[in-house]
């Protein structure tokens, strides 16, 4: 199977206090297309990092990453926007959804930005496939976390992206919400074929993917298979 | 691989921008509001301006009542005599008038003045007309013995229509209240107001004598055959050379125009300061808006939005409502423009009109729009480096505003564009860098103060005063604060009104320290030869004391060095002063120096033999534009005698002082029994007895006129009241763009404020202690702002007081407290006014808003 993400030796660093931070040492792991994986660990450990590194969000300090047969590290800033837009999808733990706009909206920013002509029959029928056809006008101020995070899973998948970035996406949420949440990040991955990538602390949603790994002080500490995996 | 470019285009910015702004608009309107007041202020003086030019235009000809004017200090030579009666062979009509200062009495209550006694024959006005009540006294006064008396004389006097004003020897009928005459304007009319005589009565009045100072003035109506300008230019070399002067309603128009375009360019830069201050609310709101639009900028650039298309929504979104603004800024400079004919009535000649200017409109739409949009780059220029990454993070690895060269780019663009304005306005560029100097200086001299007593605040903060007080003071560095933005605006506006007051304060007290102590506070003037010890024992009778008596000669200066206004006229490359040579002066003789004078250069002469030559001494800057040096010869015309002189020292002269001073002093023994006026000097200790000696004199003698220092001095005070109160007016500018900045900063930083507050009163704090911690905040803010004004101006008025007017700084302390005071609680005023929305919010709606 195709390699959608290559990370080869990579690490990073911040200037921080005048001084030298190294947050990633040297991580190397590769994810095929379509499948699904969770990046776990405890809370600075270099998760989200990592997650913002794979999706283009950040340059490695050394090593380079390959998203769908692109090197990040030889792009621009506005070169890195522009592959998020093709290839990649986001979900956040906070949603992270436009908050002047309405949920519609919301889902055809990125069509928009590719300047696609019937972008708003594709966003109304994402916002169908997430339950939420009736709240199309509302603001998120206006919707429920559960319902907020319906959308920008909905807009993730909006541009048809080969990999989906996941932070934590049921951080925020309660279980009964939070198992919805899942059902549909998972259903969706599955009828597009996309590749999934997830940052978590629950082990439970680690557990639905194909494959963790687990992260501590900076570096990979195991890369194993899950029983999803396995089967 | 590079990715594919973009297919968005304009349209989809400008939607996104839209988008976004929802929510935003009523705050983004906020920000822009700041540039309303300035721009409102631009287009009304420009619209202002544009009517005026059309105004002068149209009514040139009433500036000047006729087609041709010519004008000359003496009695004409037959060949001056000669050139009048050719012209007047060529017009319509033809009117004469003889102008001159003198006192006047009002008979019915003994009040005496100097005014300008214009004795008029003819039909002038033949454009325009002498605005009288009743309206007929205009041409009606002209049959006898009557006489139109300036509204400000009647006024002053109490005179009504019917009574008598003594002119000279003979009494005249007060046949109507003048209004208006051509040319005249409320500042003309306060420094010399006018009476009106018939010619034919002058000679009676005694006033016309030889040696007396007198105007003539010729009026020519032409028929639309003869072109004045024309004429002019054809007899320009002999009107020269007979020293006449001319005017044409072109050549008015040309003059006036230029005068005021003058004013108006000053009035703009006043308007552009208040402009340049709203500009700095903008960007400092925008800049706030930006840092919350963080979050936003993330997401989009998340989702593949380039840097430059993020930037470019929100530079849309500032188009925008710099737009709205300046369309605001534009409607209500119309409705201000037509406000200015009644604040710059007391300057103008002419009746403005008040028709929309679609091209100011237009001008200062788009000065608003460029000006809201440059201000706001340097907020907007760090778009570009807001990282995705805050999507997951934080981030504040934002490069500082110093280190972005961008930032400098920004900078260098608005000292660029306040350097243009002012070029365009000033037209010279020592002026121009003069202005954009000061400009920068002072808004930064201003921001430093108020970040150096921000600091100050902090580093000595009274941690023992209680909570309520240091919660208060403590909000004035709370982040995303305004106040030294807020102190600038308030502050610049504070000094600009200080400054008035006190320059206003040490001109008064300049003329009034003039005449201090033993020095002469009155002078009797145009005293004939066979008055003098008359008037002199009068003023004795009176139990004053004669402090000085001068003569006064009218001499003619012929040739410097040999060279005479021929010569100059016909080679050009001659080094001498054309306009000094054939030139009237009046000079006087004396053995010693007066003890305001100082000799710089040569040695004083104060007496020579009889038959040996004048050794002269002249005031240094009348030296300096005839250009003599010591020893230069000189030759004179004393009244048809020919008089050889050698320079023989340059003085410098106090020009202050209330006595006679000259640019050219004889020594005894040459001029002594030339015709000569006099002029005598005393002290008045009160008012009541300069009036007594006022009446006395004119009595007496009444072609001998005074200048006393009430008189000075109310004349003084009364023009600059009239400038001040304009300058008050274009400041006011400044002041209310400062409260619009304060009052956009409250409404900024409210759902900020609202938090704290709901906190607060879930802590306990009552509406009373909020409201007394609010008030607090504004307290200080308008103290330190108040404070900044005021010592700018001392220090500015200090400079002034050392090396411009050489007084003694005395500052009015008591007015500058008051000015401290009342923009303190305006500040506080407003803050708490626009504060009441975020105090009286129920705190559950805050907290629901944030769940």
């Amino acid at each position: 199977m195709a390699i959608s993400l290559s990370v080869n030796q990579v690490s990073k660093a911040y200037r921080s206090g005048g001084q030298s931070l190294t947050v990633l040492h040297d991580i190397n792991f590769e994810i095929e297309e379509a499948s699904t994986a969770a990046i776990i660990g405890p809370s600075g450990s270099g998760k989200t990092t990592l997650l913002g590194l794979c999706a283009g969000l950040d340059r490695v300090t050394t090593g380079s990453i390959v998203l769908n047969g692109i090197v990040l590290d030889k792009l621009t800033e506005d070169e890195r926007a522009g592959v998020r837009n093709r290839h990649v999808g986001f979900v956040f733990q906070n949603f992270q959804l436009l908050p002047t706009l309405t949920a519609l909206e919301n889902i055809m920013v990125p069509l928009e930005l590719r300047g696609e002509r019937n972008g708003k029959a594709k966003a109304l029928s994402l916002l169908d496939k997430v339950g939420l056809a009736d709240r199309g006008h509302h603001y998120p101020l206006q919707l429920s976390g559960g319902e907020q995070q319906r959308i920008s899973i909905a807009r993730a998948f909006s541009n048809s992206p080969k990999i989906l970035f996941a932070d934590e996406p049921t951080g925020n949420l309660d279980a009964d919400t939070s198992e919805h949440i899942e059902r549909l990040l998972f259903a969706l991955n599955e009828d597009t074929g996309t590749t999934l990538v997830l940052v978590t602390h629950d082990p439970e949603l680690a557990a639905r993917t194909q494959r963790v790994i687990r992260m501590k002080g900076g570096a990979i500490l195991s890369d194993t298979p899950t029983q999803t995996g396995n089967s | 691989m590079q990715p594919s470019p973009y297919h968005t285009g304009l349209a989809w910015l400008v939607k996104m921008a839209w988008r976004d702004s929802r929510r935003n608009r009523s705050r983004l309107f906020l920000f822009v509001s700041s540039i309303i007041i300035g721009i409102a202020a631009l287009v009304a003086i420009y619209s202002f301006g544009d009517n005026l030019e059309k105004d002068i235009d149209n009514q040139a000809a009433t500036l000047i009542g006729a087609d041709l004017v010519l004008h000359t200090n003496r009695i004409l030579t037959d060949e001056g005599e000669a050139i009048v009666d050719s012209i007047r062979q060529l017009s319509q009509s033809v009117s004469e008038e003889q102008q001159f200062a003198s006192m006047v009495m009002f008979q019915r209550n003994g009040g005496t003045r100097l005014v300008q006694v214009r004795a008029l024959g003819g039909d002038f006005p033949y454009y325009g007309e002498l605005e009288t009540i009743p309206q007929a006294a205009g041409t009606a006064f002209r049959q006898g013995q009557q006489a139109l008396v300036d509204k400000t004389l009647m006024l002053q006097f109490d005179a009504q229509v019917g009574d008598s004003i003594k002119v000279g020897s003979v009494s005249f009928a007060i046949a109507g209240i003048l209004q208006r005459a051509p040319g005249q304007n409320g500042i003309s009319t306060s420094v010399a107001p006018a009476v009106f005589i018939p010619l034919a009565d002058l000679p009676a009045t005694g006033l016309n004598q030889k040696g007396s100072r007198i105007n003539y003035d010729y009026y020519f109506q032409f028929d639309g055959r003869v072109d004045a300008d024309a004429l002019v230019s054809e007899l320009d070399s002999i009107l020269e050379i007979q020293r006449i002067d001319s005017e044409t309603i072109a050549s008015q128009k040309r003059e006036t125009g230029r005068s005021f375009a003058d004013m108006n360019n000053f009035l703009s830069l006043v308007g552009f300061v208040a402009l340049l201050l709203g500009c700095i609310g903008v960007s400092s709101a925008i800049h706030i808006y930006i840092k919350e639009k963080l979050h936003s900028i993330a997401i989009l650039r998340c989702l593949g939005a380039t840097a430059l298309q993020a930037f470019l929504i929100y530079l849309i979104q500032v188009l925008g409502i710099g737009f709205l603004g300046s369309l605001i800024g534009a409607l209500l400079g119309t409705l201000i423009q037509q406000l200015l004919p009644i604040v710059f009535r007391d300057f103008l000649p002419v009746s403005i009109s008040s028709e929309i200017s679609w091209w100011s409109i237009a001008q200062g739409v788009g000065l608003g729009i460029w000006i809201s949009v440059l201000f706001a780059l340097l907020p907007l220029i760090r778009i570009r480096n807001f990282t995705p990454l805050n999507t997951l993070r934080v981030s504040l690895d934002i490069p500082h505003i110093t280190r972005d060269k961008w930032s400098w780019m920004v900078y260098g663009l608005i000292i660029l564009f306040i350097f243009g304005y002012a070029f365009l306005q000033l037209d010279g560029l020592v002026e121009t860098l003069t202005f954009t100097a000061g400009v920068v200086a002072a808004f930064l001299l201003l921001y430093a103060a108020a970040n150096l007593l921000i600091s100050l605040v902090r580093r000595f903060f009274p941690a023992s005063w209680s909570y309520l007080w240091r919660q208060g003071l403590s909000n004035l560095f709370r982040p995303n604060n305004q106040t030294a933005i807020l102190v600038v605006a308030i502050g610049l506006g504070t000094a600009f009104i200080a400054l008035l007051f006190l320059v206003q304060h040490m001109l008064i007290a300049r003329v009034t320290l003039s005449s201090s102590e033993n020095q002469p506070n009155m002078v009797l003037f145009d005293i004939q030869s066979a008055q003098r010890a008359d008037v002199a024992r009068l003023v004795r009778d009176q139990q004053l004391p004669v402090l000085d008596e001068v003569p006064i000669i009218t001499v003619q200066l012929e040739a410097i060095n040999g060279i005479t206004a021929d010569d100059a006229r016909r080679d050009s490359t001659l080094e001498v002063s054309r306009r000094a040579l054939g030139g009237e002066l009046r000079v006087t003789y004396r053995e010693q120096l007066s003890d305001s004078e100082k000799i710089t250069a040569g040695k004083w002469v104060g007496r020579v033999n009889e038959g040996s030559p004048a050794i002269v001494s002249l005031e240094t800057d009348y030296a300096e534009r005839i250009r003599v040096k010591i020893g230069d010869s000189l030759l004179f015309n004393v009244q048809g005698v020919r008089v050889p002189a050698v320079v023989g020292s340059f003085r410098e002269v106090d020009w202050n002082r209330v006595q006679t001073n000259f640019r050219l002093i004889f020594p005894v023994g040459v001029i002594d029994h030339a015709p000569q006026f006099h002029v005598l000097m005393t002290r008045v200790p009160d008012e009541a007895t300069s009036a007594r000696i006022q009446q006395a004199v004119v009595q007496q003698f009444p072609n001998v006129s005074i200048i006393d220092l009430g008189l000075i001095l109310s004349i003084l005070d009364e023009i600059l009241e009239k400038i001040g109160f304009v300058i008050r007016f274009m400041g006011g500018f400044s002041i209310l763009t400062g409260f619009v900045v304060l009052i956009a900063s409250v409404m900024i930083s409210k759902y900020q404020r609202m938090r704290e507050n709901v906190l607060l009163r879930t802590m306990g704090a009552s509406r009373r202690q909020l409201l007394a911690i609010t008030a607090l905040e504004y307290l200080f803010l308008g103290l330190i702002a108040s404070f900044v004004g005021v010592f700018l101006a001392l220090i500015g008025s200090w400079a002034l007081a050392v090396f411009s007017f050489e007084v003694p700084f005395a500052p009015d302390i008591v007015t500058m407290a008051l000015l401290l005071v009342s923009v303190t609680a305006s500040t506080v005023i407003i803050g708490l006014l626009n504060s009441r929305g975020v105090i009286n919010r129920p705190p559950l709606e805050i907290l629901r808003r944030d769940s």
